[in-house]
């Protein structure tokens, strides 16, 4: 036992070096810690052997052995984790997905697409202010027609092609008489005028072929105040047309027409493809339907109009057959999910 | 309305093409629906004669002619037509005309030169069908252009009026509007009184004059009925939609249509005694000109003599007294019938005349005898026979009521400010007499306007014929105040976007049923019929949206889809003290695989817990359930929903016998809830939230299988130890080690102080209560 300097020892180091880079798990690379510096390991047993040294030689040969020793433990420590590393990777490696796989898939519903043009409308007309108010679809023949200045036998009832439940109640066959329940209601608790609402809804006719269903929406437009113009019925229509279609050069024309209820009485045209389009009735609210309800016609002025919701659907998204909105065929109304 | 251009522009004829005048029609209100020519365009067609008509050498169908003209010489011109032959004349297309679709040129047919072509009404395009050459009237002139001749230049123009309109039922109105609207010449026609050459008169008794104020007639004796019609009046009779009857309905026909005023001829032989104007008698009865037989209602009035009823009046003449060929004196009658009189009478019967419907308008009551008039000249021209004098009953006329228009409302209901001399020139041009005074004008309406009463019929007047277009749009000003938003209300569209997030597909169906769903599925055995329903599957209204649901359903099964789901927000109708109720409900419908087909679920048939979930998420979480039988569903997998107490719809399984009823191969689960209870939220209050953790006991019992989880869950809440926070079921089992007809629930019991941490003491001690109550109450054991 002599000579116990580091350059006597250092072939230690490389041996431990080498044996543990032949380690490819960390069991294996334990049983060689051990044969290094185990109980019984090459290192221990080179400390203690230092007992057989003198007292002059022991602590150059301890310091020596002590550097050998770190030596090995830190090639232990470099291929441990290079271990670790590797086995990190193989696990990352079998865990890997093919993210291109379709997601967990819980199925598509979808709004229909009627509910989507009501949807715009209200938040468009709400955005200056306009309420949303309603009315029952069973209404009495009072205010689907005479509360709205159209009296028995008089020729516009002819029009309207009504379902009747019995001589008293019909289907209402336009939004119009919510106008005349929400006047009398602002009145009766004091709310209004002014009163701005639009009021959507369900109507029935007695109709049906390509262009016409029996059942279809409708949404009816009310403002009163006293100061409310032709000028204005004309400025809020455009506007809302304007909106609802996101264009801005979108024209709106209207004509003389005539509705019992209203006077002066329009139809609105709008600018489509290069010809005009009918989109609805309008007109500034008639005295006797004011009168009806009780409200001045010297002190206030309203207008009124009504929009015809799948006529408005089928331009907004190029819907072809009015047919397609009460199938419920799957396939159209998925496609407006 | 429908009615030829030229016949209009005789009466008015403003310096702009037909496009224009359609585009000023439209805008001033009367819509123009249609505008189309009469013919299509064709050139060098001319009246021609054949000369003589001689067998084609060599075709045995094909003749050569020699057709005169009005040229030098004749034309040969080889023609296949059966009706060609000599002394006909018929339209001759000559080399180089062009017809629709193919050009005229010289040609050999089978050898022999053709130099033109003869016509049918076919191959000008006058009609659909035709069998030979259009055989033209003796006395054409040979060489006239066809055009000029059958006055093709002309164009059909259809309008769309409004109801108020009534003045324009006729061409003279029109032209009347059109004059108003474009400062054009306005020319009536000359109407002179005819000569009196008779003095037979009948005499006639107006009992309702405030049905009838005005009713004129005459006789015409010694008329040729059987008299052919004129054929430029034949041809405005077709271009406005009426075809040629005989001459003196024709007249009277034409003259409704120039003037708006019906007419109607009796035959005077069939007339038993004077004519009398009455109200119907009680189950009075009256065969009609449309081989009607009606029993008529005490409020119709009729035209009557000794006999009886012989017309409805105003609406359609009787069988008895009608003219034929055979007739030689005619009883002529023109009358104002009142709009009151006539109203809603034609409609009860189930049909309407041309003679109705302008009643029941308003017809001109200053015109009334001048219409009578014009019919006698006409029949006079055509039929011959001489005029006697006219029988009038005059009474209380309606009263035009002068009408009083500010110009400040003008302004204010327009929005845009008009000198008074625009007004006056306005009002001027309509031919309506006023007065002004500062500031306003006093009108009166002419006899002809039935729908002038009140200031904004005036306003509207003045902005049609001003035009709308020259009103601006402007951006009403108003007070702005925010709309209310209670956070307590929600939007029901959160509910759809909520449904439609979970996978369904909002549907749209009628509110209007068959009644076998409302029996069938909902047990409704009277539901709400109509009194006129579209189709007898949509003869009732419904009161709940399942039916909807479960066609929806089978409809898109017929076309391979696999899976749906399905909802629908709608009312549904009910009846309560005599009146009618609508609900507002949210339904929906779930089927097929419980998630659509993919490669990281096993798939399962969607059931009922999993449409629960949908409803908990309607309700907040809040909802409560309990078996219940309903007819359309499972009697073991249905539930009643209540919301705070009150009942708010059902869940459950279709019923397997309705099931198979639709052929559904596959099980379907439905829900349908109150929509309105499911919008209120309650305001959040903030609870102090605990500083100890919470403490977690678990709790498995043994109950027999008839109690409900919902059963134990009220007793074990119902011991309200102020300690617990939360009991929930996580696991149910039956099976190995459960004894048969008992199944095993394990619960979860969360716990906590919000003072202190809780000692295992004390939560020994809940549970031992929470146990006891369930075991008194519903004999549950602890498993152990």
């Amino acid at each position: 036992m002599v000579n116990m300097t580091v350059q006597n020892m250092e072939h230690i180091i490389s041996e431990a070096t080498q044996d543990f880079g032949a380690c490819e798990t960390i069991q294996d690379l334990e049983q060689a810690k051990a044969r290094y510096l185990g109980k019984s390991g090459l290192l221990t047993e080179q400390l203690k052997g230092l007992g057989k040294l003198s007292a002059e030689e022991r602590p150059a040969a301890g310091a020596a052995i002590n550097v050998v020793k770190q030596g090995v433990e830190e090639a232990l420590r470099q291929r441990r984790e290079a271990i670790l590393h590797a086995e990190q990777a193989r696990q990352l490696e079998s865990e890997s997905i093919d993210v291109t796989m379709p997601a967990r898939n819980h199925g598509k519903g979808g709004l229909h697409p009627v509910t989507m043009t009501l949807n715009r409308l209200e938040q468009i007309f709400h955005s200056i202010g306009f309420a949303v108010a309603e009315g029952p679809e069973i209404e009495t023949d009072f205010y689907n027609f005479t509360a709205l200045n159209i009296p028995e036998d008089h020729p516009a009832r002819a029009m309207h092609d009504t379902f009747y439940i019995d001589d008293k109640h019909v289907l209402r066959t336009h939004t119009s008489p919510v106008q005349v329940h929400y006047m009398q209601n602002a009145l009766k608790d004091e709310s209004g005028p002014p009163l701005k609402i639009i009021a959507p809804g369900r109507v029935y006719r007695v109709d049906s072929d390509a262009t016409h269903s029996p059942m279809f929406h409708q949404v009816e437009g009310l403002w009163v105040d006293e100061d409310i113009s032709f000028a204005n019925l004309k400025g809020v229509v455009q506007d809302f047309l304007q909106r609802f279609f996101e264009r801005e050069d979108l024209e709106v024309r209207f004509r003389p027409s005539f509705f019992p209820f209203t006077e002066p009485s329009a139809e609105m045209d709008m600018s489509w493809n290069g010809g005009w389009l009918e989109i609805g009735g309008c007109g500034m609210v008639h005295p006797e339907v004011f009168r009806h309800v009780g409200i001045d016609s010297e002190k206030y002025r309203g207008f009124a109009f009504g929009l015809g919701v799948e006529r408005l659907t089928m331009l907004r998204y190029g819907v072809n057959d009015l047919r397609l909105f009460f199938n419920n065929d799957m396939r159209f109304l998925q496609q407006f999910g | 309305m429908q009615f030829s251009e030229n016949w209009l522009r005789q009466f008015v004829n403003p310096a702009i093409d037909s496009e224009a005048l359609s585009h000023e029609l439209t805008m001033t209100g009367l819509e123009v629906e249609e505008m189309a020519p009469v013919a299509a365009s064709f050139s060098k067609v001319v009246v021609g004669e054949i000369v003589s008509a001689e067998k084609h050498p060599d075709a045995d169908r094909l003749q050569v002619c020699r057709v005169n003209v009005g040229l030098a010489e004749p034309l040969q011109i080889v023609c296949g037509a059966p009706n060609a032959r000599a002394g006909l004349k018929a339209p001759c297309a000559m080399v180089g005309a062009v017809l629709p679709g193919f050009a005229i040129k010289q040609a050999k047919v089978r050898g022999v030169e053709s130099f033109g072509m003869m016509c049918s009404a076919k191959e000008l395009g006058l009609s659909e069908e035709s069998s030979g050459l259009l055989e033209l009237p003796q006395e054409s002139v040979v060489g006239e252009d066809i055009r000029r001749l059958l006055d093709l230049d002309d164009r059909l123009f259809t309008l769309k009026l409004t109801p108020n309109r009534s003045d324009c039922l006729s061409v003279l109105g029109i032209a009347r509007d059109v004059a108003a609207l474009t400062g054009a010449v306005l020319r009536l026609p000359e109407i002179k009184p005819a000569e009196v050459r008779h003095d037979e008169v009948k005499a006639v008794v107006v009992q309702q004059t405030s049905s009838c104020p005005r009713y004129t007639g005459r006789l015409i004796r010694g008329v040729n009925a059987a008299a052919t019609t004129p054929a430029w009046m034949v041809r405005r009779l077709e271009r406005s939609g009426l075809r040629s009857i005989s001459a003196i309905v024709d007249v009277t026909n034409y003259v409704l249509l120039e003037m708006g005023q019906p007419l109607h001829a009796f035959d005077a032989a069939k007339l038993q005694g004077g004519i009398v104007v009455r109200n119907a008698q009680p189950k009075e009865k009256i065969a009609l000109l449309n081989d009607q037989t009606v029993e008529l209602d005490s409020d119709m009035l009729v035209i009557a003599d000794q006999s009886g009823a012989i017309a409805l009046a105003g609406i359609m003449g009787g069988a008895a007294t009608a003219v034929t060929d055979a007739t030689a004196d005619i009883f002529l009658e023109s009358a104002f019938f009142t709009p009151a009189a006539i109203a809603g009478r034609a409609r009860r019967l189930g049909f309407s005349t041309d003679s109705s419907y302008r009643f029941e308008r308003g017809v001109d009551f200053a015109a009334t005898r001048e219409a009578l008039e014009r019919a006698t000249d006409l029949i006079v021209q055509i039929c011959g026979g001489s005029a006697g004098a006219v029988t009038e009953q005059l009474a209380a006329l309606p009263q035009r009521q002068p009408v009083t228009l500010r110009l400040s409302r003008l302004t204010g209901v327009l929005g845009i400010a008009l000198d008074e001399a625009v007004v006056a020139d306005l009002f001027g041009r309509l031919g309506f007499a006023f007065k002004t005074a500062s500031g306003s004008f006093e009108v009166t309406p002419p006899s002809y306007r039935f729908d002038i009463a009140i200031e904004e019929d005036l306003i509207e007047e003045v902005a049609r014929l001003h035009g709308y277009d020259n009103i601006p749009a402007t951006p009403p000003q108003a007070a702005l105040r925010m709309l209310e938003s209670p956070e307590t209300m929600l939007d029901r569209a959160l509910l759809k976007d909520a449904l439609a997030a979970r996978g369904y597909q909002e549907i749209v169906t009628y509110s209007f049923v068959d009644e076998s769903w409302e029996r069938d599925l909902l047990g409704n055995v009277n539901p709400i019929p109509l009194k006129n329903p579209i189709a007898s599957d949509m003869s009732v209204m419904r009161s709940g949206l399942w039916g909807g649901l479960l066609d929806t359903l089978v409809y898109n099964l017929n076309r391979k889809q696999d899976r749906l789901r399905l909802f629908e927000v709608g009312a549904a109708y009910g009846v309560c003290d005599g009146g009618f109720t609508e609900t507002l409900r949210i339904s929906g419908l779930a089927y097929g695989n419980v998630m659509p087909e993919q490669w990281g679920v096993e798939a399962r048939d969607v059931d009922f817990f999993d449409v629960k979930a949908d409803v908990d998420l309607l309700t907040g979480g809040q909802a409560q359930y309990e078996a219940i039988a309903h007819p359309a569903l499972h009697p073991g997998q249905s539930a009643r929903v209540s919301l705070h107490g009150k009942p708010v719809g059902f869940i459950g399984k279709l019923h397997p016998k309705w099931q198979q009823h639709y052929q559904l191969p596959r099980g379907v689960i439905l829900f349908e809830l109150d929509v309105a209870p499911l919008l209120s939220r309650q305001l959040v209050q903030y609870a102090e939230v605990g500083k100890f953790p919470p403490v977690r006991r678990d709790l498995a019992v043994l109950v027999d299988e008839n109690v409900s989880l919902q059963a134990l869950m009220d007793t074990m809440n119902a011991t309200a130890i102020p300690l617990v926070n939360h009991i929930e079921l996580f696991d149910i089992y039956r099976g190995k080690g459960i004894p048969e007809g008992k199944k095993s629930l394990a619960f979860l019991v969360l716990m906590k102080d919000t003072q202190k941490t809780l000692t295992d003491v004390e939560a020994d001690e809940v549970m031992v209560k929470l146990l006891d109550s369930i075991v008194l109450a519903h004999h549950a054991e602890l498993r152990k």
